[in-house]
């Protein structure tokens, strides 16, 4: 049997990987979309977990609007990208250094 | 016990029949006249033996979000195909809602011409 | 959880209208824009227009008589809300106002700046009548995600590009925070609903280092959704890189989506535990102030030099908020609403001066702006009097405020703070008014700028002098939204 503290464990974990991810990520502006992508889902297995040990189904309908949410949210990070790319012709971290001040 | 599995059995063979009924009618009554691209094994523009590092079309991102977006929405067809017994007449009036948000959004993808490849 | 039941749910619906109005408007108006071309785009600014202002005259009219929830217990009306609400909304139809002439002559006048101004708008809307984490989640990203696309709206701006990557990326990276803390005191309260988690907060959980974990977080996000110090990296990057029109949307009615944000999660649904997070707003405040204030002095660019001032003023609102009383929360919703006014007010000054192939947007554009037009250079020393917080100007009893709050909680080393940075403050908005009256003009040209704008910015600024003068009806508004 699992135990809640073990699934939160793992979605704690899951969590501080993508939150280093997007802070020392230097490199490429799709592995920060990846990391915010991973942050979502250990956010949904915090809800998974806590509604299934709760016993209430509310926690999981927040998953499904979660999971759109972050649908969504990656729509507009690509395109935001594309622009940038069209731009720039570089994702790299370290060239987005013109505003400064 | 086993008898539960029957639908299921029958549903396999038809689909079996169906395919290969398609299949067999396909190629007697289809016109055949090959050339290199139909012979290539993705016909869409991509060499299939490539470096997977290569640098792809922005078209295809286009093509992604568009994807990312739709595909998702499917997740709220299923809870809800499931509970229709249940939710009745509100639950269909609730989802013809949301269906019809989806194809305002559709239709501005079509008038924008995100839905041409060139 | 009550039992669903569907006559109750439609019977809240009444009480929506002015979302669903606005929902629709925004759908249709974005299938008009379609078939429309672009020497008519003006139509669909003028719907835009049109449908914020119908939406503001449905939510005055939505008749409650105190709180009430609706739709499952997603959805709350009261006082509070309808009066943000109309404020929101009145303020996003003058952003647009002020936005018409500024898009035409950059050849940026699209459908889109219009509708995903409607549906950020909605997003605010939903937030502030959020009752269920959900709500206040789903009306966050709502404004969120448009505000993103706006940011980049001009495909031709390379900077515009890149500070829509930084405020996204640091965007979804607070919403991730905020869903973090939600999905913990979800965990630790059982349920999702504002005013369940309200009483389990009240019952004895208050101590719970749980929960106080998960505060920690929802902090984090509210901190960045506000731009309070540190979480403020992306105001600058984004007031300067982006269009003035989007700077404009941006520097006005989110402020108060982030108000009703707070106020939700930590008054509403948190009240039980303010000692808890009113120590953590005790830190952002002060960094806050300090930051902002202080590096707004070296800058040279107009935008970047508000967006530094945004900073030192969210640290006054929160200043409100963390005194924990409702005299507190009252002058946190004063200085919120008297901000957004005078914040529009003056980015439309930019908007004003702005032309073709010219932003206006240095310090130095303003250069003997009274040789060149007594009248807006009055205009604009009324915005910069009132952010400085001069008497008898709007700012001064905003100030005078939330100062008064925190000395009702006996907190007087905050006041102190706050009085001193307001002034160390002063300096960097005075210059621009000595600037105006006292320096050659460097740029020659004639104001113009359509005749709506000019009157509606004209408008704009007398009554933030009104309202200095005579600020007794908004200060009851704020009574009656927070008794």
């Amino acid at each position: 049997m699992i135990t809640l503290t073990e699934v939160l464990t793992l979605s704690g974990l899951l969590f501080s990987i993508a939150v280093a991810g997007v802070f020392l990520n230097r490199k490429n502006v799709i592995l920060l979309l990846m990391c915010i992508e991973l942050m979502l889902l250990a956010v949904n297995f915090n809800f998974v977990a806590f509604s299934r040990f709760l016993g209430d189904i509310n926690g999981q309908i927040f998953v499904f609007f979660i999971l759109t949410v972050a649908a969504a949210e990656a729509a507009i990070g690509l395109a935001i990208l594309v622009v940038l790319f069209r731009e720039r012709r570089s994702i790299d971290v370290e060239d987005l250094d013109s505003l400064q001040g | 016990m086993l008898d539960q599995y029957l639908p299921i059995l029958i549903f396999m063979g038809l689909a079996a029949v169906l395919g290969l009924a398609l299949f067999t009618i396909g190629w007697f009554a289809g016109p055949r006249r090959p050339d290199a691209q139909k012979l290539s094994p993705y016909e869409c523009g991509f060499e299939a033996f490539e470096d997977a590092r290569m640098r792809f079309d922005v078209r295809y991102y286009l093509v992604a979000i568009i994807f990312v977006v739709f595909d998702l929405e499917i997740a709220f067809f299923f809870p809800w195909a499931v509970s229709l017994r249940e939710t009745g007449t509100f639950g269909l009036l609730a989802m013809l809602v949301f269906a019809l948000l989806l194809v305002v959004a559709l239709v501005y993808d079509y008038r924008k011409g995100a839905l041409e490849w060139d | 959880m009550n039992a669903f039941s569907v006559a109750a749910f439609n019977s809240g619906l009444t009480l929506a209208t002015p979302e669903i109005f606005l929902g629709l408007a925004g759908c249709g108006i974005l299938l008009l824009d379609l078939l429309i071309g672009d020497e008519r785009r003006h139509w669909t600014a003028a719907l835009s227009i049109a449908a914020l202002l119908i939406t503001a005259v449905l939510a005055a009219g939505v008749e409650v008589s105190g709180p009430v929830t609706a739709l499952g217990g997603m959805f709350l009306v009261d006082a509070m809300s309808q009066a943000l609400k109309v404020v929101a909304l009145v303020i996003v139809a003058v952003v647009f106002v002020y936005s018409i002439e500024y898009m035409r002559h950059r050849g940026i006048l699209k459908g889109e700046y219009f509708v995903l101004g409607l549906f950020a708008t909605l997003g605010i809307l939903v937030l502030i009548s959020a009752a269920s984490l959900v709500t206040v989640y789903l009306g966050l990203e709502l404004l969120s995600l448009c505000l993103y696309a706006m940011v980049a709206f001009d495909r031709d701006s390379g900077r515009a590009a890149e500070s829509a990557i930084k405020f996204f990326v640091l965007g979804s990276l607070a919403s991730g925070t905020l869903l973090y803390g939600m999905s913990i005191i979800y965990g630790v309260t059982g349920s999702l609903e504002l005013g369940t988690i309200a009483a389990a907060v009240q019952g004895g959980l208050a101590t719970n280092i749980g929960l106080l974990f998960g505060i920690a977080f929802l902090i984090v996000a509210i901190g960045f959704k506000f731009g309070a110090v540190p979480f403020h990296m992306w105001i600058p990057d984004v007031y300067e890189g982006s269009p003035t029109c989007v700077t404009l949307f941006v520097g006005s009615a989110p402020k108060i989506a982030a108000f009703a944000l707070a106020m939700r999660l930590l008054v509403d649904g948190l009240g039980g535990a303010h000692v808890d997070w009113g120590q953590m707003l005790v830190v952002l405040s002060v960094l806050s102030m300090a930051v902002g204030n202080v590096v707004a002095i070296a800058q040279t660019n107009l935008k970047r030099m508000l967006g530094y001032s945004t900073i030192s003023h969210v640290g006054y609102i929160l200043l409100g908020i963390l005194a924990g009383t409702s005299q507190g929360y009252q002058s946190a919703m004063f200085y919120t609403i008297t901000y957004v006014i005078v914040a529009a007010g003056s980015f439309g000054m930019i908007l004003l001066l702005s032309r073709h192939g010219f932003e206006a947007d240095r310090i130095e554009d303003f250069k003997g702006l009274n040789a060149r037009s007594p009248w807006f250079a009055g205009m604009m020393a009324i915005f910069m009097f009132s952010l400085a917080g001069l008497p008898p100007f709007i700012g001064f009893w905003a100030k005078l405020g939330v100062i008064q709050a925190v000395l009702g909680i006996n907190a007087v080393w905050l006041a102190v703070v706050a009085v001193l940075f307001s002034v160390v403050g002063a300096f960097y908005y005075l210059r621009v008014v000595k600037m105006m009256y006292f320096d050659e003009p460097v740029d020659a040209a004639r104001i113009d700028g359509s005749p709506l704008m000019r009157a509606v910015l004209s408008a704009n600024a007398l009554l933030v002098l009104l309202l200095g003068i005579a600020p007794g009806a908004l200060l009851v508004v704020c009574a009656h939204a927070l008794p």
